[in-house]
């Protein structure tokens, strides 16, 4: 049951929480109005300890839309936290009004820490380069709404794969799913980390490393871009000789099949071009919005008002 | 040559890595008992080259699981009227708790006060620990005990 649950890890969640979750939000998506209601009475408090306004507001608008109200801070400074209260004290503090409680901390951990501490629902939205499970959940309900599954996908992840925290847990949420193949698209310098290669092949499950993106579009069923950092390489010429091979422009897009779809966790900077904003495939700005229903059902289903 | 007598009842714990059996003697925290106790440090081994030892004349429930994590090396011999009564094999325990920090300056431990420091075995055959919060990987060869 997930009414009083948190959740600090999309592992936290068995598979067919998972699809309860998917059920809900899929049920929103066709019919807003009729859960307009459903938190009337309830509060939602946002404490973000570093600023986030693209997580934020999709909280936000997700409470407002289901009836309910929203508090919080959205930086530090604002409050106790600059007097060098902890975490503890704060979600004890904080619980005295809310309901339920978005937790986005630099800090790796801190809303489990929260977690511990609160008598009402945490949600991690995001802890430092660590987790941000709703973000995974926005991107498994965006893939299983537009390809109508979750198993049996080739899927390409493309750019930064070993600081991209998003790309991990993709990565590990999908592999609980049959029959999925992940095609690794990445400079040498930003393959995925050795422990996610190992988890990988312990449990046999099929993957690529590669470096151009040309050579295996048209192989994929799910693109999911990553923007790759000038900073996070050891040396310009790799950097330069290697840029190019990550933006995805409409040339790359022809060698695609048409039924693949553009994912992206944004922000976006030039890894995605914006003349592909138009081609019917590119999902990235229709994944926001399902980042919203996700989290409208996700709330919904942890305060157990359905 | 330095000679320790033989304990009538207690615990010896022997095949410490030289240089660690002081650490070990504080964390048991053998510095405030009132019963006999002996630190031998440097000894030959055949085992180890040298050797730290520690004699307690004493019956104590030492926490043994937490031994295995400082040094999972040690073996714990049980002494009754002189003689080895049984011999204690540690294996790494599966949760270390308030031993050691996470050294990550990025885990919410290096700024939440009142918390503990928690880690879980992930594999035995290497040693390899995880940190509660933050998921960072240590192996114990690597970990200095507080």
């Amino acid at each position: 049951m997930l009414k009083g649950r948190n959740l600090i890890d999309t592992m936290d969640f068995s598979i067919e929480e998972l699809e309860e979750i998917f059920e809900l939000s899929n049920q929103i998506i066709s019919n807003p109005e009729e859960f307009s209601n459903l938190c009337r009475g309830k509060l939602l408090a946002t404490l973000f300890y570093e600023p986030s306004t693209r997580t934020r507001l999709s909280f936000e608008a997700a409470m407002l839309r289901l009836g309910g109200e929203v508090i919080g801070f959205s930086e530090p400074n604002s409050s106790s936290v600059s007097k060098g209260e902890s975490i503890a004290d704060t979600v004890k503090t904080i619980a005295c009004y809310a309901d339920i409680m978005a937790m986005r901390h630099p800090k790796e951990g801190a809303p489990q820490v929260a977690a511990e501490y609160s008598p009402v629902p945490v949600i991690n939205a995001g802890d430092g380069g660590h987790q941000h499970p709703t973000q995974t959940l926005t991107d498994l309900l965006t893939i299983k709404t537009t390809k109508g599954k979750l198993s049996n996908l080739t899927i390409g992840l493309c750019g930064d794969l070993k600081f991209g925290r998003t790309v991990h847990s993709l990565i590990k949420a999908m592999s609980r799913y049959e029959n999925n193949k992940f095609i690794l698209i990445s400079p040498q310098e930003l393959k995925i980390p050795e422990y996610l290669k190992k988890k990988l092949e312990k449990d046999q499950i099929y993957f690529r490393e590669i470096e151009k993106l040309d050579e295996v579009i048209g192989e994929l069923d799910i693109l999911y871009m990553t923007r790759v950092q000038k900073e996070r390489f050891f040396n310009e010429e790799d950097y330069i000789r290697l840029k190019d091979s990550y933006i995805l422009d409409e040339e790359k897009m022809n060698k695609a099949s048409k039924d693949m779809i553009v994912l992206h966790p944004l922000p976006r900077v030039n890894e995605i071009s914006y003349a592909i904003d138009n081609d019917p495939r590119a999902y990235y700005f229709k994944q926001v919005k399902y980042g919203m229903y996700v989290r409208m059902a996700l709330i919904a289903k942890l305060l157990g008002v359905k | 040559m330095l000679t320790i007598n033989s304990i009538k009842n207690g615990v010896v714990i022997d095949h410490i890595k030289s240089g660690q059996g002081i650490k070990i003697f504080n964390y048991l925290g053998l510095d405030k008992v009132d019963y006999s106790v002996a630190l031998i440090m440097n000894v030959e081994s055949n085992k180890l080259g040298r050797k730290d030892i520690i004699k307690i004349e004493n019956n104590l429930e030492l926490d043994f699981a937490v031994l295995g994590f400082l040094d999972p090396n040690i073996t714990i011999d049980k002494i009754q009227n002189e003689t080895i009564i049984g011999k204690v094999k540690l294996r790494l325990p599966d949760k270390v708790e308030n031993v050691v920090n996470c050294n990550n300056p990025r885990c919410i431990t290096s700024i939440e006060r009142n918390i503990s420091h928690t880690f879980y075995l992930v594999d035995e055959k290497t040693g390899a620990y995880r940190c509660k919060y933050c998921d960072e990987i240590y192996k114990v060869s690597d970990i200095q005990i507080k």
